[in-house]
């Protein structure tokens, strides 16, 4: 599962479909776009994120996992034994692929806190005023810390995802074969994002390859991070550890900790991560100066410098985002009720041969699409 | 003239067909189905070449071309006349990033809009000088370290009060002139830059290639050329001249 292979400079592929009517379509789709894409990736890692993929299952954690061996297996089975219900557990289905190789063991669960838990969670979320600092007290802190607790302390263990009626599918390999692997054909979702990966400075192993998640978000990302450093340091203090080896990781926790733990809107924490220059915010030609200058003075580490376009998914809702100077490619495109991005405009035409709409995103403006009002998964 | 069907070839094979063909003394090519192929043309330089691309050409188009006319009938990506020699590439829909990168010589016309980075590192030398016309706008580093060529930005059909360019217009320009139908905000200007009225000299040139462009693309020469055009020249040829001296 942890590659060896050398490494090897260049680039990476991204692409996100979203239907606002929650419309649920083939992973055949994204599989068929990412493949468009082949050259931009080196066969070092692919992956798929697809929510509304687990209706039956709509309210378990869905947590996907990567195995090393059967030791690792047993040890995380007995923990989660001891925090969650298992209402399912089975084999990731895969079908023998003869570019996919070494892969390790692959499986998923369907979890509920245990009542106890839950007790005890409610207990403090109305007695303990300052769950926001702590990490404490809601379910999905509690999630994120058993998280953390597996890729840190079971050896060969990691979590691929852990969202609700959603998963991650992915690998060592180009995208369209991990898609293949893993038959993200037969699974049907709203939303899609995929990459195909080409790593720059960082190993290709399984855990390493895109989305990387976090609770329901994934994140997919063509660049890289120079500020991980930073950022990671920066996590820890809030109880996230980054553990895979890759720097796209800090993204989806950084999502995670502005906006669901400290509750910023999604728009806000956008700009917090792709800060506006200071030249610009001096004219605060758009009025948000004193918002800027707020949270460069909080969240100075949370910003992601180096070149980057990422795409954000969530349950609901999906995000692209750029480096401030556009260092990396992102269009968008839309036909009628579907949303498409990706890393090239030849991505997104493979299978919308005549979209309605199709423009270039602007450096450090986020593009957020999300489901209609009143419309569940 | 060959006909050749692009859906789901890989371009090396693509572009491998279309040089031997071209080898055999064949000028005429019609690519049907491209989707993603790059590097289309790349380095053509037989005489007399033209090439009609059906469908959205991949990264990289015309690199070094030098000579052909490549004519896209749909939207094109980034990175497209890179180093080019000579030639005309034009494009029926926009295009994407970084196009021109240390373009030398030739044509580029794109009928929309263009993304960022265009036109970075042109240079020209006596009678090479390469040609980018954007008819509508641009990204941020429109001419970033321009050594040389023209630059055309037009800006037709743009919703009022949208800017003609991006930020950092011109930063580190040295040589070159870049041509503008419509005024730019001085706070995205270059410090290497400044702004001029176009002459009547200036219009021997400017007023040729847009009769081209305008041909190209069925515009209204007289209503394209009827606009106040402002022209960016660079105030030094050595902006960076003092960067590394002691």
């Amino acid at each position: 599962m942890r590659g060896t292979k050398p490494r090897i400079p260049s680039g990476c592929a991204i692409v996100g479909i979203f239907n606002r009517k929650a419309k649920r379509f083939s992973g055949s789709d994204v599989l068929r776009s990412i493949r468009t894409m082949h050259d931009r990736s080196n066969g070092l890692g692919g992956g798929f994120a697809g929510y509304g993929i687990y209706p039956e299952y709509r309210d378990h954690y869905a947590f996907h996992l990567l195995y090393e061996d059967k030791a690792s297996q047993l040890e995380t089975e007995s923990f989660l034994e001891e925090n969650f219900n298992i209402d399912r557990s089975e084999p990731i289905p895969t079908r023998p692929h003869p570019n996919i190789t070494d892969p390790p063991i692959l499986w998923r669960y369907f979890l509920r806190l245990k009542p106890h838990h839950q007790e005890r969670l409610q207990i403090e979320n109305g007695t303990c005023e300052p769950a926001i600092r702590s990490g404490q007290g809601d379910e999905r802190d509690f999630v994120v810390q058993q998280v953390m607790y597996i890729n840190r302390y079971i050896g060969g263990a990691f979590v691929a995802s852990s969202g609700k009626n959603m998963g991650v599918f992915k690998g060592v390999g180009f995208p369209e074969d991990i898609g293949e692997f893993f038959r993200i054909d037969e699974y049907e979702g709203y939303m899609w994002t995929a990459h195909g990966r080409f790593p720059t400075n960082t190993p290709g192993w399984w855990g390493g390859a895109h989305p990387f998640t976090i609770l329901d978000w994934s994140v997919v990302h063509n660049g890289e991070i120079s500020s991980y450093g930073i950022n990671k340091r920066y996590l820890e203090m809030f109880g996230y550890h980054c553990t895979l080896q890759t720097d796209t990781e800090v993204i989806a926790y950084l999502f995670d900790l502005l906006h669901r733990r400290h509750g910023l809107p999604l728009e806000v924490t956008c700009m917090a991560l792709a800060a506006p220059f200071w030249k610009d915010v001096d004219r605060n030609k758009d009025g948000k100066a004193e918002l800027a200058r707020g949270l460069r003075q909080v969240y100075g580490s949370a910003l992601l410098n180096g070149p980057f376009s990422v795409l954000v998914g969530y349950n609901g809702g999906m995000i692209g985002l750029t480096d401030r100077i556009k260092l990396r490619p992102l269009v968008c495109a839309e036909k009628e009720d579907y949303m498409y991005l990706a890393s090239e405009e030849s991505a997104i035409r493979e299978i919308c041969p005549a979209p309605d709409r199709v423009w270039a995103i602007k450096a450090g403006e986020p593009v957020m699409v999300q489901l209609d009002e009143g419309v569940q998964p | 003239m060959v006909r050749i069907d692009g859906k789901g070839v890989h371009y090396r094979e693509l572009n491998e067909l279309i040089k031997t063909k071209a080898d055999e003394g064949e000028t005429e090519f019609y690519l049907d189905n491209i989707n993603g192929q790059r590097y289309i043309g790349t380095g053509l330089s037989n005489p007399g070449i033209k090439i009609y691309v059906n469908g959205v050409p991949g990264n990289d188009l015309a690199t070094f071309l030098n000579g052909p006319e490549i004519v896209v009938y749909d939207n094109a990506q980034d990175a497209i006349c890179n180093t080019m020699n000579s030639g005309q590439v034009t494009v029926h829909g926009h295009a994407g990033d970084v196009l021109g990168y240390g373009m030398r010589g030739g044509r580029l016309f794109i009928k929309g809009n263009v993304g960022y980075r265009v036109g970075i590192h042109m240079k020209e030398y006596k009678k090479q000088v390469p040609v980018i016309v954007a008819g509508g706008t641009a990204g941020d580093f429109l001419g970033e370290y321009m050594a040389g060529g023209i630059l055309i930005v037009l800006g037709l059909d743009r919703k009022p009060g949208a800017p003609l360019t991006g930020d950092y217009l011109g930063t580190g320009m040295h040589g070159g002139v870049i041509y503008l139908r419509g005024d730019v905000d001085p706070a995205n200007l270059g410090r290497e830059v400044a702004v001029f009225d176009v002459t009547d000299e200036d219009w021997k040139v400017l007023g040729q290639h847009l009769q081209d462009f305008c041909a190209s693309f069925d515009f209204d020469y007289n209503e394209v050329s009827s606009e106040k055009f402002y022209k960016l020249l660079p105030v030094s040829h050595r902006p960076y001249g003092r960067l590394y001296a002691y």
